[in-house]
Formats: C-alpha cells, structure tokens, sequence
C-alpha cells in the first residue's frame, strides 16, 4: 500500500515536472521572475549562509584540533582537514540541507498559498500553464545561484577557521593557512558545485510539487511545508550517497 | 451562448466514487446575467469548474458557441481561455501585485499592445469598476468588495466573450453586493458577454436573474427568470428561494400588488 502510493506519488511529481518544463509564455516574463527568484531565494539567503558558516568553520577547526593532537600528526593537518570537510560535505551537502528549510518552505508555502487562494485557477483560467509560470524560474533561479552560494559558504567557513585561529590561537593562522592549501584537490571543489546543482534541483522541484498540489486549506500549506522540507531532505542525503559513490570512487 | 449537454461529474471517494452531477442540460445565452443558484453542497460550483474546463466531464458536452471545450485540445483550449474571463469566490489577485499589475497582468501576457496601450486599457478597466485612485494599492490593502471590484476589472481587461463568477458577493455586505452585481449586470448588457453567476445570494437572483438555472442535488431543478420565480411550482425551489421571511413578504407583495418591492431588497 505504501509502495504503491509512493509510486502513485513519484509519477504525478514527474507529469508535474513534465508541465513545468515548457517553452515560457513570454520569454520577457519568465527573464524577470527568473531575475526576481534569483534574489529572492539566492541573495536573500547570503546572510544566513555566512552566519552558518562562519560558525560551522570556526567549529570544525576547534573539534578538529582537539581530536587530532597527536605528535604524529602535523599541525597543518587542522587546517587541510578542516578544509576537506568545508569542501566535501558542509558546502554543498549540509548547506543545501539547511537551505531546504529556509527555501524550501518558502517556495512550498507561497504555492500552496496560491493554490488555496485560487490565484493558480485563476491563472489556468486566462490559459497560462501555471506550473510553467511560476515554478519553472524558481527551479532556474536556484539551480543558477546555488554553485555561487556554495562558493560564498566555502570562503566564509574558511574565514571561519581563520579567526578562531587569530582568536584564540589554537594554531597558528600561518599553520593553518598552509593547511588549507597543502595537498589541495581542485577536483573537490568541482564535486560541491556538481553536487549542489542536484541539491537546489531537489528543493525546489518538491518544494513546488508539494505546494501545488496541497488541497484545503492553510493548516494543510502548513503540512505541505513541512512535508516538503522533509522529503527533500531525505532525497538530499540519498542523491549525496549516489553521488560520492559516483563521483569519488 | 453556452450549451451544456447531459453532464455528469463524479469523484473518487474512499472506497468508490460519488457522483455530483447528473444529466446536467441548460443554456447560457449572450448579454444576458445567467445564474447558477443551489444550495451549498448541490454541486454549483462543480458545474462551474466543469464549464470552464478545470475538470473535465465524466459524459457529456459543453459547447462555446458551437466549440466543445471537452474534446479541445491544448491549443484550442487555451485559446477558448483567452476568451474567458473569471471572477473568484476569494477574487484570486496576485498578492505580490498592486491593483494595476492585476489588471494589467492578461494584457501583458497575451496582448499585442505596447505598454502605453496596455496601461490606457488597464486605467480604462480600473476607472470602469469605480477603483480610481487604487492603481497602486496591493490586495491586503483593499476591503472586500475593492477586491471584488479589481478581480472584475482583470476578468475584463482582455474583452472577454464568456465571463464567470463564483459567489461574488460571499463575504460581502448587502450593500456592496448590490454594488457589485449592478456592476456585473451593465458590463454584461455593456458588451454583450455571456454571463454565469454561481451564486445562492437571493438578493442577486431577485435583482438580476434573467436566465435562472437551479441544481438541486446535482440536477437542473428548475429553469426561468426572475419574474417567473416568484410563481414557480416547485417545493425545492421554494424551500430554497424562500427560506426567509423577508423572501416570504416580498413573494406575498409582488402576487398583492403586481410588482417587486425593490425598497424593501435595498
């Protein structure tokens, strides 16, 4: 029963996406939303992201230096760990997971508002593919900013880990500094932005769908909200898995 | 003129499906004020819904003047809607635009006019509906009726041949809903739209019913006009129509003296 409702579920998400993805009504239109959700899922959320990061680089560089003090182990290896980590996972993965709750629950209520208001009939009506409308520069404005997000997320939390070195002198910003480019792999940096277009991808195509397709009223807005930020989530971490399977083995 | 032929609507239920329309047949003609009036739960709106093409009939035809809308395809079906205008229970403006950009949002979309063009016609449209002054005010910013008022102004931006209301005077006083269906009613002789007004407000039945369409459980109850409601033979109707004193005297005033005592509705 469950399968089959998920199945039920996973083929209307995909004849959703089928609507979604059309040729605009008018190319001028869909320009200016898609400039419009830019900023306002993109740019809007800079200062959450360098909040976040800053804090989540100044944390690994403590964590790690607590844990790897070992007269073995260069002291370098804070900053090059610490940058393995910024690169590998925090940048793309757990900051996409962060966004999902701020983006995702934005884009899912603010359909599902729409569509219990009628405004998404009422846009049917006039003869205008609603999905495509209003969902289609959402996904291209995300899917568009997100790998510059990445890229702010991993300057910021390796400034992070500089001023807690500066703050506190757990180690030296000159040791940490050569940490962060001994041994550095470009490739890493390639994988986070891949990564995180699947990921904004993923927030805002189920985001969509579940505010789309939400019926009642705004108690159930609220549960599409929060359905849509579970399960995109939950798609993130099972993309991420596919991915550095694919990607670094 | 609108034709709808044996329609029927059903809906999958927990454990079967329950049917809501039966054998739908009735006619709505041009510049005329059609109203779709039934109880609440009688299956008005989802007439309505059937009509415009937001669901689709399990049997039957729905003809735009000759052009069935259930056998459309998407070209055809979108540009039938080019030729629809509809007014919402909820009025449905874009929260995130004023009233202007509500108004003006169909003639950017699907109008070959330049902006100035555009612009004239929506001021034009706004002006119509008696809004001038509230160009630049967004939704929240308008009472009920405003609202109403700017949801008719975008409905007729485009010059549509077929306009649609759901309930357009629920939530509204009496006073405003008279204002509002006075509106529908000269825009409608205006230009000669082909009007259908779901609505269970009797005020609007008495006031600009010229073609009444009654569901009662899902079926045409009744057919007429409003002059011909206040003798109709028909329990159902008269439960319905008359379920209040005020409707009671005013039915006993018109058989005394001939004539409706508008004075009394206003």
């Amino acid at each position: 029963m469950l399968f089959a409702r998920s199945l039920d579920r996973f083929g209307n998400y995909c004849m959703f996406l089928w609507r979604t993805f059309g040729i605009p009504e008018k190319w001028r239109e869909f320009f200016k939303r898609y400039l419009d959700e830019m900023s306002k899922l993109g740019i809007d959320s800079v200062p959450l992201i360098i909040i976040v990061s800053l804090f989540i680089g100044s944390l690994c560089t403590i964590l790690i230096k607590l844990n790897i003090s070992n007269p073995l182990l260069p002291r370098y290896a804070v900053g090059s760990t610490t940058r393995e980590i910024i690169l590998l996972e925090f940048s793309s993965s757990i900051l996409c997971l962060i966004l999902s709750g701020k983006i995702g629950s934005n884009i899912a209520s603010e359909i599902g508002t729409m569509r219990v208001t009628e405004q998404i009939d009422a846009l049917d009506i006039m003869g205008i593919n609603s999905a495509n409308f209003l969902i289609m520069p959402k996904i291209a404005g995300l899917v568009t900013i997100m790998p510059f997000l990445v890229i702010i997320c991993m300057a910021t939390s390796l400034f992070g880990g500089y001023l807690i070195c500066v703050l506190t002198a757990i180690v030296s910003t000159e040791t940490y500094i050569y940490g962060i480019q001994t041994m550095f792999n470009e490739w890493y940096v390639w994988y986070a932005l891949i990564k995180s277009l699947f990921f904004a991808f993923i927030i805002s195509s189920i985001s969509a769908y579940y505010g789309y397709t939400v019926q009642g009223g705004s108690t159930d807005v609220g549960k599409a909200s929060t359905n849509a930020v579970v399960m995109s989530n939950i798609m993130i971490l099972l993309v991420d898995v596919i991915l550095t399977k694919l990607m670094l083995q | 003129m609108i034709e709808v032929k044996h329609v029927e609507k059903s809906f999958d239920e927990d454990g079967g499906r329950r049917q809501v329309l039966y054998d739908i047949n009735a006619k709505f003609y041009d510049g005329k004020t059609n109203l779709i009036i039934g109880q609440s739960g009688s299956g008005k709106t989802v007439l309505v819904k059937n009509i415009v093409g937001l669901f689709k009939p399990d049997v039957g035809q729905i003809l735009y003047d000759g052009r069935d809308i259930t056998v459309m395809d998407t070209k055809q079906l979108k540009a039938l809607r080019n030729e629809i205008g509809m007014l919402f229970q909820g009025s449905a403006l874009f929260d995130s635009e004023t009233v202007m950009g509500n108004v003006i949002f169909p003639l950017k979309m699907f109008s070959k006019m330049s902006s100035e063009e555009q612009r004239e016609r929506a001021q034009f449209c706004i002006d119509r509906v008696n809004l001038t002054g509230s160009e630049n005010k967004f939704p929240s910013e308008l009472s009920g009726g405003m609202q109403k008022r700017a949801a008719i102004a975008r409905a007729i931006a485009l010059n549509p041949r077929y306009l649609f209301c759901d309930e357009p005077n629920s939530g509204l006083d009496p006073k405003t809903s008279i204002v509002i269906d006075e509106l529908l009613s000269d825009i409608t002789h205006e230009y000669g739209i082909t009007t259908i007004i779901n609505t269970h407000d009797m005020n609007s039945v008495m006031g600009i019913g010229e073609n009444i369409v009654f569901i009662n459980k899902g079926r045409v109850g009744w057919v007429g006009n409003k002059d011909q409601i206040y003798n109709v033979d028909n329990e159902d109707l008269n439960n319905f129509v008359y379920a209040t004193d005020l409707f009671r005297d005013v039915r006993k005033y018109r058989r005394d003296h001939g004539y409706t005592p508008t004075h009394i509705l206003e």
